[in-house]
């Protein structure tokens, strides 16, 4: 299956990204430079990690006027499968793909750990071969992971099923402590109401190897190409 | 045109930073302190003849980059001369 990784100046996770999807799980992935308008056919794009021009005015507010960010929306647009990473989550919010916003973590402090979440939903191309309740451990690196939105979108959210992970402790229970980035309804990861787009805080780009200390980011690429393979 | 646009989080959204000025305020024994909001204050100049089309421009500036509506609000004065 063939994926676009999206290259912004201050991208830093698009070369973790590219090891993941070409050297770990064998997919035909190459990095696309933000200033290109061509996908070069990819089937799904993603947007990776890092701090797309410096986080300058909001994170990812700048990154979304990038001219590939066009090409992208139409992409997206036709169905095509878009996934945001962190920074990438943040450019999506910022582009009005996906709704809410990412602000400050309630603590004011960076957040570099790693997370337990669990799949709320797993009818979607990005969860496909997960179940439902299922635990999986990420990574989480972001000094603004605090996911916000208006009350009546989060109930809708909800409703359709659109927070597919969640922060949870250790026994699949949503708590304060679990919430370390204090995200409204403990979301970590939304897709948009057509599910073809999908952001979230933790990185599946950077668990893909036992010796890296887990496995469970896998999962997300393998169901979107298990998706593709028909 | 002088333009200065004020950027502060939405009410009702946590504002984590306020909320830390406000208790290193308190501790720094300043009494009677409450409702800390920190913003983003945004000047420009703006070559434009009309105050009316200063404040249009402004505002579709906030509307598409300035401002997140979702988590901010915002105000502005333009100052001829």
């Amino acid at each position: 299956m063939k994926w676009a990784i999206i290259r912004f100046p201050g991208s830093l996770d698009d070369r973790d990204a590219l090891y993941a999807l070409r050297d770990v799980l064998e997919q035909d992935a190459s990095i696309i430079w933000h200033k290109d308008e061509n996908l070069g056919g990819a089937e799904c794009v993603v947007l990776p990690g890092g701090f797309s021009y410096g986080d300058y005015l909001r994170c990812g507010a700048i990154a979304r006027f990038s001219p590939i960010m066009k090409s992208i929306a139409r992409f997206a647009e036709a169905g095509g499968l878009v996934l945001g990473i962190c920074n990438g989550f943040q450019i999506l919010c910022e582009s009005h793909l996906l709704p809410g916003a990412l602000t400050r973590n309630g603590s004011l402090s960076f957040i570099c750990e790693n997370v337990t979440l669990r799949v709320e939903n797993c009818r979607t191309p990005f969860t496909r071969l997960m179940s439902e309740g299922e635990l999986v451990r990420l990574p989480i690196k972001h000094g603004e992971g605090r996911y916000v939105a208006p009350t009546e979108e989060l109930r809708q959210m909800e409703e359709r099923g659109q927070i597919l992970l969640r922060y949870v402790d250790g026994n699949g229970h949503q708590n304060e402590a679990a919430s370390s980035n204090a995200s409204m309804h403990a979301i970590a990861g939304v897709a948009n109401h057509r599910f073809n787009v999908f952001g979230l805080m933790p990185h599946p780009e950077h668990a893909v190897e036992t010796m890296l200390g887990g496995i469970d980011g896998r999962k997300i690429f393998q169901s979107i190409a298990r998706g593709m393979a028909g | 045109m002088r333009v200065k646009v004020f950027v502060s989080s939405r009410h009702g959204i946590l504002d984590p930073q306020g909320r830390a000025v406000e208790s290193a305020l308190a501790n720094l024994g300043f009494v009677g302190v409450s409702d800390v909001h920190v913003g983003r204050f945004i000047v420009l100049t703006l070559d434009t003849p009309s105050t009316d089309t200063a404040e249009e421009t402004v505002r579709k500036m906030c509307d598409q980059l300035l401002v997140n509506p979702t988590i901010e609000d915002y105000r502005f004065e333009v100052e001829s001369g």
